[in-house]
């Protein structure tokens, strides 16, 4: 009789195993199946932007044969530094231009072939006229930046001479590209301007740096304030507040401000820090403030978690030693929470990073071309950046679009790898 | 299956003969006080009339007890007697749950300990704790003892300290093992070693009375054999509480016994006299075995 039980229970189980193992193996094909979705779309995404990206970090170079003309250039007296920063460097690259190419002779022609050499390369002849004045009324070989649709054309065109994209250049000008490409005056070097300069109307002079400055000083503000501020909030509300109604009430408003969307800290900081304390637009300090307001509640979530998560047993071994509250804090919940403190802040962070919209209300729109110094002068940041360009017509901002994004990510990972590497180094075995 | 049977029934059996002998205790708690010897001669300290209230649940009733100078003292009784409860009133260690009320009077060498100008910082100085589960610091060996001498500023040079950390060790049995290894995490000793680490780490700042939560209850036969030889060694210079639920290991480290029934003290005598003669039926009951 209980044989037969035990045998008809055994049956039964063995009968329902098969449907286990089937529903076991759905189970994980379901987790198989997000996984590759989501590495395919990381693909997709990575292909579109480095395919799109890695040609911005290239940039093409003309050679032409300058004569530095005194009375062209308009210098009488080459000691003078006020006559060699004014003087007229296009004038001379325009002059070295019709020499090479002297069946330009209308206007029209004129202003084409001109168009072909960046406005920014007077500034390169300045800079070798600057450090040695004896240049002047010498002809000199120089590389000089072509203009950004002479660029795209060289990049886009193929090696036997297939036509590339021509978008703005018309015959002639083609023909003349051409020309300096038989005679091997055009070719492409490591975009040094792209990381070493401001933004720029003129595609071929724009860079990052400027944005990048932005974002680090904004940044830099950020976690001065964010984390200081937030881990001492979190202390307080875990370790030191009594349960009450008002800690309650504070605590539901610190979980529903993270889910506050960013424009708000926008606005908030906008009527706040620009329109009460009236300080600068466009200003790092003040992103950086918002951006702060913006991390606190994330900060603050996660590292109240941490200390949760600290077991009671070592405060009770501090505690029962003598310790005062707060050499159990800073000596044992602190450290041992600080991985996941740390965790939490660079969530929180590379968030503050990536975040444009907040930025907008505050002015860090606006188009800058110097690079920002310090905290007070205005500024752009990277994700603005990245905005403000593709929104540009012009089609080599699309690359510099693609570039910029990728910066953005490589900043972005590093941070991320930093922050794993300093939680590996923290972590402490028990 | 047949064991669990048998279970059942002994617990069954319990049930039923606890139900007069309860009666009987609380009848005996209503009438006036604890038998036995619950005062002493020479306390170390004295508690009077306590009471400790969980929110609104009592969880210790008129207790009133003395801890003899330089004797051991074990708590013993059925879980959720109140004996882990007392004992953590000793050092106010329940000052940090919330719910949890106090009163009544607790005399540590003539001092209130539970009056409002009481820093407890000093007081868990003279009265240590070691806990249920060793809990050392994940730090180094050395910074598990060197701890409460560096909070409580008892050594001012690097000497000083190695000193009160060799012989903190050397106390605690443990120096022999550890001396090697003084710099590697105290979270990789074994779970004995860990234990006496942490009874080096209280004894480091020479505290007067030492309280024991269970010390050896995560411990296997040969750890708990060596705290418990500790423990007798460790009488000498401390005065010692010690809660255990291994009657066997009070009678063999304790001087006195105090039997806590449902939050009463029911009886308080020499370790011999409670072991071999109970005065009272409640502990009787429960040293033999027939609850608990």
């Amino acid at each position: 009789m209980k044989q037969s039980s035990n045998n008809s229970t055994l049956d039964k189980v063995n009968q329902s195993l098969a449907r286990r193992y089937r529903a076991e193996k759905r189970f994980k094909a379901y987790g198989i199946a997000a996984i590759l979705f989501g590495i395919t779309c990381l693909i997709v995404l990575f292909t579109d932007i480095i395919g799109k990206g890695h040609s911005a970090f290239f940039q093409t170079y003309v050679y032409l044969e300058v004569t530095m003309d005194s009375e062209q250039l308009y210098i009488n007296d080459p000691s003078d530094p006020q006559q060699i920063a004014a003087a007229d460097y296009q004038g001379v690259i325009k002059a070295a231009l019709r020499e090479r190419f002297p069946e330009a002779s209308s206007r029209r022609d004129r202003r084409a072939l001109y168009a072909l050499v960046s406005n920014g390369a007077g500034f390169k002849l300045r800079g070798q006229l600057e450090a040695d004045p004896t240049l002047l009324n010498q002809t000199i070989g120089l590389w000089m930046l072509v203009d950004d649709d002479v660029d795209t054309y060289y990049k886009s065109r193929g090696e036997d001479g297939e036509s590339g994209f021509d978008g703005r250049l018309n015959e002639k000008q083609i023909g003349w590209v051409e020309s300096f490409i038989a005679d091997g005056y055009m070719e492409s070097r490591f975009n040094t301007t792209f990381f070493t300069s401001g933004d720029s109307r003129e595609p071929e002079q724009a860079g990052i740096l400027g944005a990048m400055a932005g974002s680090l000083f904004t940044l830099l503000v950020t976690i001065l304030l964010s984390f200081p501020i937030g881990v001492a909030a979190a202390v307080y509300l875990e370790e030191y507040a009594p349960r009450n109604r008002f800690t309650e009430f504070i605590e539901i408003n610190i979980n529903n401000l993270a889910a506050v969307p960013s424009i708000i800290f926008g606005l908030l900081g906008l009527s706040i820090f620009i329109g009460f304390f009236e300080m600068h637009r466009s200003i790092p300090l003040v992103g950086g403030l918002v951006l702060t307001l913006m991390t606190l509640p994330t900060i603050i979530i996660s590292s109240r978690a941490a200390m949760k998560a600290v077991p009671p047993s070592i405060r009770d071994a501090a505690y029962g030693l003598g310790a005062s509250k707060m050499q159990v804090v800073i000596h044992h919940v602190i450290p041992l929470a600080m991985p996941g403190m740390l965790t939490g802040a660079i969530i929180g962070i590379a968030q503050a990073l990536g975040e444009t919209a907040p930025l907008l209300m505050i002015g860090m729109v606006a188009f800058v071309v110097d690079i920002p110094g310090g905290v007070t002068d205005p500024a752009t940041a990277l994700p603005v950046q990245i905005f403000l360009w593709s929104d540009s017509p012009e089609r080599a901002f699309v690359e510099r679009t693609s570039a910029a994004i990728m910066v953005l990510l490589a900043v972005l990972i590093s941070m991320n790898t930093l922050a794993v590497w300093l939680r590996k180094r923290l972590e402490r075995r028990w | 299956m047949q064991a669990v049977n048998q279970n059942n029934a002994a617990t069954d059996d319990s049930a039923e003969l606890k139900l007069p002998s309860d009666d009987q205790a609380t009848q005996h708690k209503f009438d006036g006080k604890t038998v036995g010897h619950p005062l002493s001669d020479n306390p170390k300290m004295s508690m009077r009339n306590v009471n400790v209230f969980y929110g609104e649940k009592q969880a210790i009733f008129n207790v009133d007890l003395d801890i003899a100078q330089n004797q051991v003292i074990a708590m013993i009784g059925p879980s959720g007697c109140g004996k882990s409860t007392f004992l953590r009133c000793l050092n106010r260690m329940n000052d940090t749950i919330e719910s949890c009320s106090v009163t009544g009077e607790f005399i540590l060498d003539k001092q209130d300990i539970y009056h409002p100008k009481q820093d407890i910082v000093p007081l868990r100085a003279r009265v240590g704790m070691v806990f249920q589960k060793p809990n050392p610091f994940p730090k180094s060996i050395y910074e598990n003892v060197a701890y409460g001498p560096k909070i409580h500023g008892l050594a001012s040079r690097r000497a000083e300290l190695d000193e009160i950390v060799e012989v903190s060790l050397r106390k605690a049995g443990l120096w022999e093992e550890v001396k090697d290894r003084l710099h590697s995490p105290g979270t990789g000793l074994s779970g004995g070693q860990q234990q006496r680490l942490c009874i080096a780490r209280s004894i480091a700042v020479s505290p007067e009375v030492i309280l024991m939560d269970e010390p050896c209850s995560a411990l296997d036969p040969i750890a708990t054999a060596k705290i418990e030889e500790l423990i007798a060694e460790l009488k000498e210079n401390f005065t010692i509480a010690i809660v255990t639920h291994s009657m066997q290991q009070a009678a063999r480290v304790s001087d006195r016994t105090a039997y806590f029934h449902l939050g009463k003290l029911v009886e308080v005598n020499d370790t011999k006299r409670v072991f071999t003669n109970p005065e009272h039926d409640l502990t009787e009951a429960y040293i033999t075995g027939r609850f608990g």
